[in-house]
């Protein structure tokens, strides 16, 4: 059977959920070779091999943390090689796409960034990816090479589906560009204790109606009720009331929870682009002719400062 | 030596129209305006602020792009960029990032650069992979998704703000750098700007001039195709209520019925 590169997305060898539900899709087209680099890879095997990888290629070099991204394609390179993979799966991270970029240029590849869904086909995998603010969605394939394709979190389901993962150095040998651009310093950003945006079941996102930084609070209370990531409008944002790593939108996260509680936003397009794939939506807003009410399952016309916390305080009830 | 900025831009379709595809399932260009990518207004600003600091530099704008893309290259001009590279050619229709990017770095060889900026993604791909492709493709140090940038003596440095970090990164020049929308607001062009916008060269290349055959481009050329493509069935029309003092609790009831809570 043919073999499908998965790259690992973890932190010090803690992998990270969307590497997870690569793994479902890489069964799809054939068994799952993973790629884990950098501080602790050989500690992602356990759960690479419940989710189903073969095998698991490791290496530890220091460059990987020193440098920006190209050591990374120098080593995903260089398991290609050693695999001759029927496809190469990276998760759509900022740095993911850009490893899968330099990649597919160096292999005469085409490359499909951030698709939402990925099927075998007569002729090489197909991707369902989504256009214009998610106005559209396409299946696109690669004509040219090995498929490169990025795929977004949330994009399919965890399985647990037990295979070997033995665990394999791999060998690199690093390109004059790896040490290009040096990493002079790196600040961990501090956990909120809350999921992760991009991978969380339900967000609960607020807008210019929240008006201020510290009105916030009742945005993240109703999110610790549900155990929700919290997301914030690029007006929010823009406003300086709650951090860029939070913003759902175009120039922010794309996200596809199973529920979105969008909180004093209005809808524009640019929030639009990042959360309209949600499986459910819920509104509340002022204004009764706010664009966002268009999406909505359930929307409610009113102060979200009287509706959010009635609600946060109802969930909590509920919950008992 | 003057440094020498190149400035990648894309005319795109308004992000805020209705954009559709074409019968080829290419971005329709006629029935939404097109303009300068939101998200390279972003790089021509960070273009104008690190050319101030310089002793000496110089900023031309590049774009791959049918006719009307010069109006992207004029609103660049018009900011305050010196002159304009428009790459246009027929054959050209369709390509994907890997032809674009091969026309880009061979123009950007052809004009000659200290350093390449570019925005994050462009509105209407968003793929926002160009700017590392580019780098690849010219082999010099890749210095992507900054919030701030510097330029000095011959090193750019600059923050990366990535999902689980945020990375102090530095590299010599040449370097292809791309910009966020953190990277500070652009400037809006002045009577001035546009006025004096219409006297600076912009310079027409075709893929002749660049030595790149017409096979390697275009949608024949791409290395991926788009079979289809279907609009987004419109989300069925949900409830929506009026707060009378209940909207919170009425809204944890809908929760509850679709088992959030």
């Amino acid at each position: 059977m043919a073999e499908v590169l998965v790259y690992v997305d973890h932190v010090d060898g803690a992998v990270r959920k969307p590497t997870l539900e690569l793994l479902t899709l890489a069964r799809r087209l054939g068994e799952p070779v993973a790629v884990a680099l950098g501080n602790g890879a050989a500690d992602t095997a356990a759960a690479l091999a419940e989710h189903g990888a073969v095998k698991v290629l490791t290496n530890d070099a220091a460059e990987f943390a020193d440098y920006l991204v190209v050591p990374k394609v120098d080593a995903l390179q260089a398991a290609y090689e050693a695999v001759q993979p029927a496809a190469v799966l990276v998760p759509s991270s900022a740095e993911g796409k850009e490893i899968a970029a330099r990649l597919a240029v160096r292999i005469k590849s085409g490359i499909i960034t951030d698709a939402v869904d990925l099927e075998a086909g007569a002729e090489g995998p197909v991707a369902t990816q989504s256009a214009f603010a998610a106005s559209y969605t396409t299946k696109s394939r690669i004509t040219q090479g090995t498929p490169v394709i990025t795929v977004k979190p949330n994009s399919a389901a965890v399985e647990a589906a037990p295979a070997a993962g033995a665990v394999e150095a791999l060998a690199v040998s690093f390109s004059d560009a790896a040490t290009g651009t040096k990493v002079t310093a790196r600040t961990p950003r501090e956990s909120t204790g809350r999921p992760e945006l991009t991978e969380a079941a339900i967000v609960v996102s607020g807008g210019r109606g929240v008006n201020g930084a510290e009105n916030f609070a009742i945005i993240e209370a109703l999110a610790d009720s549900l155990g929700a990531a919290v997301g914030a409008s690029r007006a929010a944002v823009d406003a300086g009331w709650y951090p860029h790593s939070n913003q759902v939108g175009q120039t922010g996260k794309s996200v596809s929870p199973q529920l979105y509680i969008a909180s004093g936003i209005s809808g524009a397009i640019q929030h639009r682009a990042g959360m309209q794939t949600s499986k459910t939506i819920v509104a509340i807003n002022k204004d009764a002719e706010a664009p966002i009410f268009d999406l909505v399952d359930y929307g409610v016309v009113g102060d979200l400062f009287e509706v959010v916390p009635q609600l946060t305080e109802e969930v909590n009830t509920r919950k008992g | 030596m003057s440094l020498r900025i190149v400035v990648c831009v894309k005319y795109v379709p308004d992000a805020t129209g209705d954009r559709h595809f074409t019968d080829d399932l290419t971005v329709d260009r006629d029935d939404v305006d097109g303009l300068l990518s939101e998200l390279d207004e972003y790089a021509v600003e960070q273009a104008l602020q690190i050319a101030d600091e310089a002793d000496d530099a110089e900023i031309t704008v590049l774009t791959v792009g049918p006719e009307d893309a010069k109006d992207a290259l004029r609103k660049a001009l018009s900011m305050g960029a010196d002159k304009a590279v428009h790459v246009e050619d027929d054959d050209l229709h369709g390509t994907d990032v890997m032809g674009t990017s091969l026309v880009l770095a061979k123009a950007i060889e052809k004009t000659g650069y200290d350093l390449v900026i570019a925005g994050m993604a462009s509105t209407d791909g968003t793929m926002g992979v160009l700017p590392a492709i580019l780098a690849e493709r010219l082999g010099v140090p890749q210095v992507t998704l900054l919030s701030e940038v510097s330029v000095e003596d011959g090193t750019v440095k600059g923050r990366r703000d990535g999902d689980t970090a945020s990375e102090q990164l530095e590299a010599s020049l040449p370097a292809v750098v791309s910009v966020t929308d953190q990277s500070g607001e652009a400037r809006y062009p002045s009577f001035k700007g546009i006025m004096a916008a219409k006297k600076k060269p912009v310079e027409s290349l075709d893929l002749d001039d660049l030595d790149i055959e017409a096979e390697e481009v275009g949608l024949e050329g791409a290395w991926t195709k788009v079979d289809e493509a279907a609009e987004r069935p419109a989300r069925t029309a949900g409830t929506i209520v009026k707060d009378e003092g209940e909207g919170g609790k009425q809204l944890a009831a809908f929760l509850a019925e679709r088992k959030f809570v």
